[in-house]
């Protein structure tokens, strides 16, 4: 491919993060730093082009075959580009009765995308995805690396809105349950305005009834 | 307990309820105290002295023996005696050997490890050192799902503040022990929460399970002696060696010992993870810890989706959650993720999410499951849900999740059908409606808060 011919190697400038890498695994287990060296280029360029591969297979000693084989088993990993903000939307029980489905078609009607797409300006991406592990602060709405979680109709349009202004509100850090308790779900404030939500926990928390929901 | 319910005794026979005075927090007793990811905060709480115990005075047997002596059984679904699994490793031979904490979280209905990896991490990284000592292993992966990035951060911070403490390294405690920890990232397959599958995944393959034996004691990661572990089997191993077998065996009921991190989501009104002794029952869970349901309930899944569900009945939230109980009434403790499924959610469109599910997440190894599960289940149920459905579709839903039982290679193809059954018995009417009427039974599907 001509491609190869012309691109930089992405671990070029990078031979000490490289070796890091490397070093995290034992000699017999070389390949395991795949996924890593994966995730290094992805977060870094939003998708895994086919020189990046070959790149990869290469510092491996395997086949891009395999390489492909392994970044194509993995639903995080991605061979196009996604947006700046890559919006992945819970679609798991959970999430569902909490809204999950409103959520998503608010998305699509929104940024006039829909799963799997991206926007023409390369700012918003969408992909639906399976449980997120956020169950008991449904729905979440996971932006690139960052959950935002209870996302009600109100915040979802706040969210929107600063991303839009290339602004990436502080995620509000919410648990549910025993060190959390039951929280008003409130719209995002303008900028990064995140309550600081892990305050209040101890150790065995005396729990009023009723509370509000 | 909910109105009305007798309070249970204190004092006498093992602690099963949160109401008990001799009961308190342990797992959880750090999750959400700010800076309590920080290895200062740890040791300042007494962390770490558990593995000196053990390191500076007991033998490695005595650590495996402790560990089976508390009635520990794994707490990522299986159930299967933790201190047991480790005395299947084989002596040490001078080969590398393995231990592996399984961070995949990704049964919906389950989020409580990741709790423990975003806010206590240290505590996951002494039950692993408390672990490679009984087991002489030689080294430690923690393979994390790619999503809880947070986490994945967390571990990595704590393992370096551990390394620059001596904690991780040559020679822990001046023992003479070497033991190190890799952090590993996973990238969305839930798959990978099948032992052998995460080994595939962990050296550079794809996630597809191996077939057993050779179980991974005898072969594991890269063919040698490993051990897997949930995060919260790892972190129990902790209090059992800190305080001892006898204080957590005394807790739970016969075949379940120790507390538990039980989940609860959907409509309650206080949703997320309550630590409780086993054997405390689906009434205290959901009503006096979480506040009871917000929507009038029909029905919910006891612990993570590959559960089979139950009807809302007093019969069965009154039922100890404990390995035994469920699995005598047809289901399982899992992960302990109970998911509260309100009456005006159609069952079968609950169904097809999960199902949907299950089929996204097949890895398309074998036939039962890459056909029936990642195939035919989902059209079928979408066929329903959209209303073109008749009743020869249902019956062949149900032939097919009979037939996919127990067939495939790995647990996944069960962990879908074994759900659909479970609706099939209590909810029958709702599938009946949908196809004779071609609308379901209860139209609305989602609440999504304004």
């Amino acid at each position: 491919m001509i491609e190869l011919e012309t691109v930089t190697p992405f671990f070029a400038d990078k031979q000490e993060l490289l070796r890091e890498i490397l070093d995290r695994y034992p000699p017999e287990g070389r390949r395991s730093a795949l996924m890593p060296l994966l995730w290094e280029v992805q977060r870094a360029e939003r998708h895994v082009s086919e020189a990046r591969m070959h790149e990869i297979a290469e510092i491996l000693g395997i086949t891009v075959t395999e390489v492909k084989g392994v970044l194509s088993f993995y639903s995080t990993y991605h061979e196009h580009p996604v947006g700046r903000y890559h919006l992945q939307v819970c679609s798991t029980l959970s999430c569902a009765l909490a809204g999950s489905d409103e959520m998503y078609d608010y998305l699509v009607e929104e940024l006039g995308i829909v799963n799997g797409e991206r926007d023409r300006e390369g700012r918003f991406s969408i992909q639906k995805v399976e449980c997120l592990g956020s169950c008991g602060t449904a729905p979440v709405l996971q932006v690139n690396d960052t959950y935002y979680e209870r996302v009600t109709r109100s915040r979802c349009r706040h969210l929107i809105e600063a991303l839009r202004r290339d602004e990436v509100p502080e995620p509000w850090r919410e648990r549910g349950g025993d060190n959390e308790g039951p929280e008003k779900a409130a719209p995002f404030s303008q900028g990064a305005a995140g309550a600081p939500a892990a305050a209040g926990g101890t150790a065995a928390p005396a729990r009023g009834e009723g509370g509000e929901g | 307990m909910a109105e009305g319910a007798p309070v249970p005794p204190a004092g006498e026979g093992p602690i099963t309820s949160r109401h008990d005075p001799r009961y308190e927090v342990t797992l959880y007793r750090y999750v959400g105290v700010p800076g309590s990811h920080t290895l200062d905060f740890y040791r300042s709480h007494g962390g770490y002295e558990a593995a000196r115990k053990a390191l500076t005075t007991m033998t490695p047997e005595q650590v495996v023996d402790e560990v089976k002596a508390s009635g520990l059984r794994g707490r990522g679904g299986a159930g299967f005696p933790t201190g047991v699994k480790w005395s299947f490793m084989p002596p040490p031979d001078g080969r590398p050997r393995y231990l592996l904490c399984n961070a995949d979280e990704s049964e919906p209905g389950s989020f409580k490890d990741r709790y423990i990896l975003e806010d206590d991490p240290h505590q996951l990284i002494e039950g692993m050192i408390i672990a490679a000592y009984a087991m002489r292993a030689t080294y430690g992966f923690i393979y994390v799902r790619g999503e809880y990035y947070l986490g994945y951060e967390r571990l990595w911070q704590a393992v370096k503040e551990a390394r620059a403490a001596g904690l991780l390294g040559d020679d822990i405690f001046g023992t003479g022990m070497s033991f190190d920890i890799t952090v590993h990232r996973g990238a969305g397959a839930y798959i990978c929460g099948e032992e052998t599958a995460l080994m595939n995944s962990l050296e550079g393959l794809r996630a597809n399970p191996r077939l057993k034996p050779p179980f991974p004691a005898a072969a594991g990661l890269y063919g040698r002696p490993t051990t897997i572990n949930n995060v919260e089997s790892l972190a129990s191993a902790v209090h059992i060696i800190a305080r001892g077998a006898a204080w957590f065996s005394s807790m739970g009921t016969e075949d379940s010992k120790g507390t538990k991190l039980y989940q609860v989501s959907g409509p309650v009104r206080r949703p997320g993870v309550y630590e409780m002794p086993m054997g405390a029952t689906f009434r205290e869970l959901i009503y006096d810890m979480a506040g009871g349901p917000t929507m009038e309930p029909k029905a919910f899944i006891p612990g993570g989706s590959s559960t089979p569900m139950f009807p809302w009945r007093d019969e069965f939230l009154d039922m100890p959650m404990d390995y035994g109980t469920l699995a005598k009434n047809g289901s399982m403790l899992g992960t302990g993720g109970v998911i509260v499924i309100p009456r005006e959610k159609c069952i079968v469109n609950a169904l097809y999410n999960l199902v949907r599910f299950y089929a996204h997440e097949s890895c398309g190894k074998c036939t039962p499951c890459r056909e029936g599960v990642s195939h035919w289940l989902p059209l079928l149920y979408k066929k329903l849900v959209d209303g073109l459905g008749t009743m020869e579709d249902v019956q062949l839903i149900e032939d097919l999740a009979n037939n996919i039982r127990g067939t495939a290679f790995c647990p996944l193809a069960d962990a879908c059908v074994m759900p659909v059954q479970a609706s099939f018995k209590w909810f029958r009417d709702e599938y009946e409606h949908l196809a004779t009427h071609k609308v379901p039974k209860y139209p609305k599907s989602d609440w999504w808060q304004a």
